[in-house]
């Protein structure tokens, strides 16, 4: 189990540090100057040199990476160059929201998506089923800012149900930690919900024509133990592949979300940073969101072992 | 087209003992309901299995056999529609409702399947497949459900019963993995076993082994035995009856014994003929020539005419199982005894 799990860990080290590369190559590759920005359009070139050499811009490509390679080991990714703050200040801040959100998301997605594959499966060709088959379809095909904004107008504008945007945090009390969450968590996990409502009901169907299933029933054990234990122990796997996949996707889709709803989030914070030219907080913020989907992914398989047996063993 | 089936009374044909009857299937017909409308896939199969003994049910794959089993247990899938009268025990059973048929499953009878691999569930393991079986079906307490699972599988020969029971099905081997199989049908003493093909998948050195222990439980716990075979070489030796199956029907039915010796029905002469054992000194195996009509193409009359080197006009109407020598045989045309 500890040695499956150091595996799968060391498969990660390449997906947090292939993103971080590349952003460190794009940003210095791209037009647009951090110290000519922060200084505005006055600034003489004298100045602007001088700010650079103290950024350390003046420096060769390869020493700079060096310099921010040493930077990530010693956890020291230096100061934001808009804030003038230590990065390592500035990131859980804002990495706090996004994990929440994606989080949220997430299990939004896996309840919807569990239950009307389930529903869906247990009443399969049944106008029931159909329904839940085309909603899937609608889920999967429609942009996630649309349904972001068709909540809003519907949920906030209309029904007053809950605010149109703004952010409290959990430690404000969880109904109004929920209110500012709900709609834009909905929004972020309605693709991964139809998504997975797809996925539960063909493998609840697959599952349910398995021999060790009429074991079960042949076993006399009630129709509710043979779906809920014996069925559902088999047929949530592929869900979960589909939730450890989805997870990045959900980061990323974090960022759309987080402009529309107002959250003070790592999505948004990332945009702002990369319009600043804020070389530090960019590759800081990058590097958290790496992180994070590293560590979901180690989730992923952690439960998958749990639920495997057959993986612990490979 | 006289005449209808007389189901074969147990007493009748067991002259040893007033063994109690535990299953009786009359007239069992199971049909698929599709868009067409009905699809016969089995059609008045009866027989009766008595405490202790074992009725072999034989026909090539694709006659039925299996559906039989599934429309006897009460597993057959939703839309199976099915009549005649199952008796268990003497209660009629195939008229309860399904919450109180599957009730019968696993406490009265017990299924074995073909293949353990994908009978037995691959995630969860072996002792919590078996607990939980003993628990709902028994009641017992989580303690009471693993000493019990643990005496089972030491009793179908599985050492270190302990660890096996935290393990999991693909840890095992084949052999093994039926044993785990049988100690699950058998675990909450059951009168009827229906085992379907168990020894089809396994190594032929491992077969024999399962036959034995299969046979032993059924002494010990004198239990009646419905074994599902297409290889009629183990029908002599496992089991006292047998109902040989064509095309959803029964063809042929009596003591294992004369059917092997003296078959009536020309499709159980080709199904001998095909077994190397019983070959009579002949070089050459005679495998019965085409196959197995599939469901929804059976001719009219004989099922089997087709195939049948006696078949003539007569067999364009559908014959009746009826007495021919020592055996019940569905043939205008039957073979005659052969000493
Ligand atoms: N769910 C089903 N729907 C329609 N036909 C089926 C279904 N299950 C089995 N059959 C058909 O019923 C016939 C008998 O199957 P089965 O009982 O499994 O045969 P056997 O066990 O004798 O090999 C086969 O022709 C098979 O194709
Ligand atoms: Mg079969």
């Amino acid at each position: 189990m500890l040695r499956y799990l150091g595996k799968r860990f060391l498969l990660i080290l390449p997906t947090i540090f292939v993103p971080l590369i590349l952003v460190f190559l794009l940003l210095r590759l791209s037009p647009g100057d951090p110290a000519g920005m922060m200084l505005g359009d006055q600034a003489t070139a004298e100045q602007i040199a001088a700010l650079r050499n103290q950024l350390g811009l003046d420096q060769p490509i390869w020493v700079q990476f060096l310099f921010w390679i040493r930077g990530i080991v010693t956890l020291d990714l230096g100061n934001s160059i808009f804030f003038r703050e230590p990065v390592m200040q500035i990131i859980p801040r804002y990495a706090g929201v996004t994990i929440l959100l994606a989080v949220v998301a997430l299990a939004l997605a896996v309840l919807i998506g569990v239950t009307l594959g389930l529903i869906s499966a247990m009443n399969r060709n049944k106008p029931i089923d159909r329904g839940v088959v085309t909603a899937a379809v609608l889920g999967i095909s429609l942009p996630e800012f649309w349904f972001a904004l068709l909540l809003i107008f519907v949920f906030a504008v209309t029904l007053r149900w809950f605010p149109v945007a703004g952010y409290n945090p959990p430690t404000a009390g969880l109904i109004a930690f929920g209110a500012t969450i709900f709609l834009p968590a909905l929004a972020l996990g309605v693709r991964q919900s139809a998504l997975m409502t797809r996925m539960m009901r063909s493998s609840m169907l697959d599952v349910l024509n398995e021999p060790y299933i009429t074991t079960a029933r042949a076993q006399g054990l009630p129709e509710s133990t043979v779906i809920g234990r014996y069925a559902m122990r088999t047929a949530a796997m592929p869900v979960i592949t589909v939730a450890g996949l989805s997870a990045g996707y959900l980061l990323g889709g974090a960022v759309t979300i987080e402009i529309i709803f107002a959250l003070p989030g790592l999505g948004r914070m990332l945009v702002e940073a990369v319009g600043r030219r804020d070389y530090p907080l960019v590759e800081g913020g990058v590097l958290a969101i790496s992180l994070v989907l590293a560590v979901l992914n180690l989730v992923i398989d952690l439960i998958y072992a749990i639920l495997d047996p057959r993986i612990r063993y490979q | 087209m006289t005449a209808h089936i007389t189901p074969l009374p147990a007493e009748t044909v067991s002259p040893g003992a007033a063994r109690k009857t535990v299953l009786e299937v009359e007239n069992l017909s199971l049909a698929f309901r599709n868009a067409d409308g009905l699809l016969p896939i089995v059609t008045d199969v009866s027989f009766a299995i008595a405490e202790g003994e074992a009725v072999a049910l034989v026909g090539e794959s694709g006659c039925g056999k299996s559906i039989t089993a599934s429309a006897i247990m009460g597993i057959a899938p939703d839309n199976a529609e099915i009549a005649g009268n199952i008796t268990l025990n003497g209660t009629v059973i195939s008229a309860l409702p399904p919450k109180d048929r599957r009730r019968l499953c696993g406490r009265h009878m017990g299924f074995i399947f073909q293949e353990p691999m994908t009978a037995l569930h691959p995630t969860l393991s072996i002792g919590r497949q078996m607990t939980d079986t003993l628990r709902h079906n028994l009641g017992l307490s989580h303690k009471d459900a693993t000493d019990r699972a643990a005496e089972l599988l030491d009793r179908v020969g599985i050492p270190r019963a302990r660890d096996i029971l935290r393990g999991y099905v693909h840890e095992l081997s084949g052999g093994m993995r039926q044993r785990v199989m049988i100690a699950l049908a058998i675990s909450c003493g059951p009168s009827l076993i229906i085992a379907d093909e168990p020894t089809t998948a396994l190594d032929v050195t491992i077969q024999a082994q399962v036959l034995d222990l299969l046979e032993d439980m059924r002494r010990e716990l004198n239990l009646a035995m419905l074994f599902i075979t297409h290889d009629l070489e183990v029908v002599g030796d496992f089991c006292e009856k047998a109902v040989v199956m064509y095309a959803g029907d029964v063809v042929e039915r009596g003591f294992s014994a004369d059917i092997v010796r003296s078959p009536a029905h020309p499709y159980a002469r080709g199904l001998i003929d095909a077994v190397p054992a019983h070959d009579d000194g002949r070089t050459r195996l005679t495998p019965i020539l085409g196959t197995v009509p599939p469901v929804g193409q059976w001719p009219e009359g004989c099922r089997f005419a087709p195939r049948c080197g006696r078949a003539d006009a007569q067999c364009r109407t559908r014959p009746s199982l009826e007495r021919h020598g020592v055996t019940d045989a569905r043939c205008w045309h039957p073979l005659e005894d052969r000493p």
